[in-house]
């Protein structure tokens, strides 16, 4: 196995990695948020649940270029890379997903927390509280944009 | 426990403020002829569901719902035991009038599970201090032998109280939770500047007030004590030109100008005021997602909710008019 194919891998297995660190961290944080108001009103279980699940796609995002990358290097399908250059072009088309989606997951959490807990305090808001987790999303989707571009457009 | 672990209690807690009282509630029950309709009230409040209805059941139900909350919404140990102190030291100081005089104290125990009335008089009544919890076990000898000797109550209670004061201010310097120690060393300070006005208004000496006030960080203690005493000097001094006067610039000086305010007005208006300073300590915990702070921001809320109320349903058990419990009633949390 060539160096360029050790890069690229380790960049298709940052994408996942990192995005499910922060992914994961968010989902917890909501989670407890949501068990906590779910303890005290198991009524609105439904609507906290979406709250939880939304730091969740970062995650998603970041399999979902992985699975890319690595049916364009010989592991899914494509070419085996055989260049160190090519290896480093995949490693680095993988960062913004795998680096946004682990911060902008752990944020997302944050936000999702105190969307919780407005619906906790105001059930009727949960149409606005939906939206301010979902801000935090868009930078997640930038990211992702930019690693599917930068990983199909590599040689 | 770290911040994170808080997030659950937290959510809860925003659950569970839904069901605090308001100031509408408050200004609500005020105009209520009765006591009566004032527990109606609460009833359709949720408050002591399960009490009989009367002022000291449901009161002491909600004091009861408190407590198991924020037990079960993991507020740690060394905190909970922070915020009994003025109750333990209370216990004391009944205890201690109880076992030395033959009357009745006239104030009640509060019950505490492990230092309640008759644990308290037990170990009084064998000396048995070491049996004391550890805050106790210095100055419960103290108090005990000043009350047998000279019999001065008020000079026990002077020394149960800085006790009390010296262990709080001690907590806050070692705590780790911020809110708590603002909290601590705002209770010192208003006891403080209560103790000095009480003691200037009886021209205590200025002995009585190094003994009487706790050091705290928000005031020069020295200072306090140097406008307050007043051995040899009339009466009422808080409300002379000089002395008075003194007491009252030196607290606009050091930053409680509200609180010289709320004094010129009446003791009662003192009162409010220091609650509601630690109302609007609290305050900024309503927006706190990830730490203990809006735990014990909650606990305080209900303290002051419970205290308040109680000052309505006394205030209407004796036929008190409104404009004497508008002086009084404290602002709600929420």
């Amino acid at each position: 196995m060539s160096i360029g194919m050790v890069y690229a891998l380790l960049g298709a297995a940052l994408a996942t990695i990192l995005a499910g660190i922060g992914s994961a961290f968010g989902v917890r944080a909501a989670g407890q948020a949501a068990a906590g108001v779910t303890a005290e009103n198991p009524e609105m279980f439904a609507k906290v649940l979406v709250l939880q699940l939304l730091p969740g796609t970062q995650g998603i995002y970041g399999l979902l270029v992985t699975f890319i990358a690595l049916s364009r290097i010989g592991v899914l399908g494509g070419n085996a890379i055989a260049d160190t250059n090519t290896g480093l072009l995949y490693l680095i088309a993988c960062l913004p997903v795998a680096v946004v989606g682990l911060i902008s997951a752990i944020y997302q959490g944050k936000t999702a927390i105190a969307s919780i807990n407005l619906v906790a305090k105001k059930p009727d808001q949960f149409g606005k509280a939906m939206l301010f987790p979902a801000m935090v999303e868009t930078y997640a989707i930038l990211a992702l944009l930019v690693s599917i571009l930068a990983v199909t457009n590599i040689g | 426990m770290n911040n994170l672990d808080y997030i659950y209690a937290v959510s809860r807690i925003r659950v569970k403020e839904q069901s605090l009282l308001t100031d509408s509630d408050i200004n609500a029950m005020i105009p209520m002829k009765t006591e009566d309709e004032v527990l109606d009230y609460l009833q359709s409040k949720g408050w002591g569901a399960d009490a009989e209805k009367n002022a000291s059941a449901v009161l002491a139900a909600e004091e009861e719902r408190t407590l198991e909350a924020v037990n079960d919404l993991g507020l740690d140990e060394e905190t909970r035991k922070i915020l009994s102190y003025p109750k333990l030291f209370h216990n004391l100081k009944t205890g201690i009038r109880e076992v030395t005089t033959a009357e009745s104290p006239g104030r009640a125990y509060y019950d505490l599970p492990d230092f309640g009335k008759a644990r308290v008089r037990n170990i009084l009544e064998r000396n048995a201090f070491d049996e004391l919890p550890e805050e106790l076990r210095t100055v419960a000898p103290a108090a005990l032998e000043v009350m047998l000797k000279t019999r001065d109550a008020q000079m026990c209670d002077t020394i149960v109280d800085r006790a009390c004061l010296e262990t709080m201010s001690d907590a806050a310097k070692h705590s780790k939770n911020r809110l708590l120690q603002q909290y601590l060393e705002l209770t010192v300070t208003l006891t403080d500047i209560r103790i000095a006005v009480r003691a200037s208004r009886m021209g205590k000496p200025e002995d009585y007030l190094r003994k009487a006030l706790a050091d705290t960080a928000l005031l020069d203690v020295d200072e306090l004590v140097r406008v307050s005493a007043g051995a040899g000097r009339p009466k009422e001094r808080a409300e002379d030109a000089d002395g008075g006067n003194a007491l009252f610039r030196y607290l606009e000086r050091a930053g409680f100008a509200e609180a010289a305010e709320a004094l010129k007005i009446s003791p009662a208006a003192f009162e409010r005021w220091c609650d509601n300073a630690l109302i609007d300590l609290i305050r900024p915990m309503r927006t706190v997602n990830e730490s203990v702070g809006p735990v014990l921001a909650y606990y305080l809320a209900r303290e002051n909710e419970i205290k308040t109320v109680r000052i309505i349903l006394t205030a209407k058990a004796n036929d008190f008019p409104d404009e004497v419990i508008e002086e009084r009633v404290r602002k709600m949390y929420v």
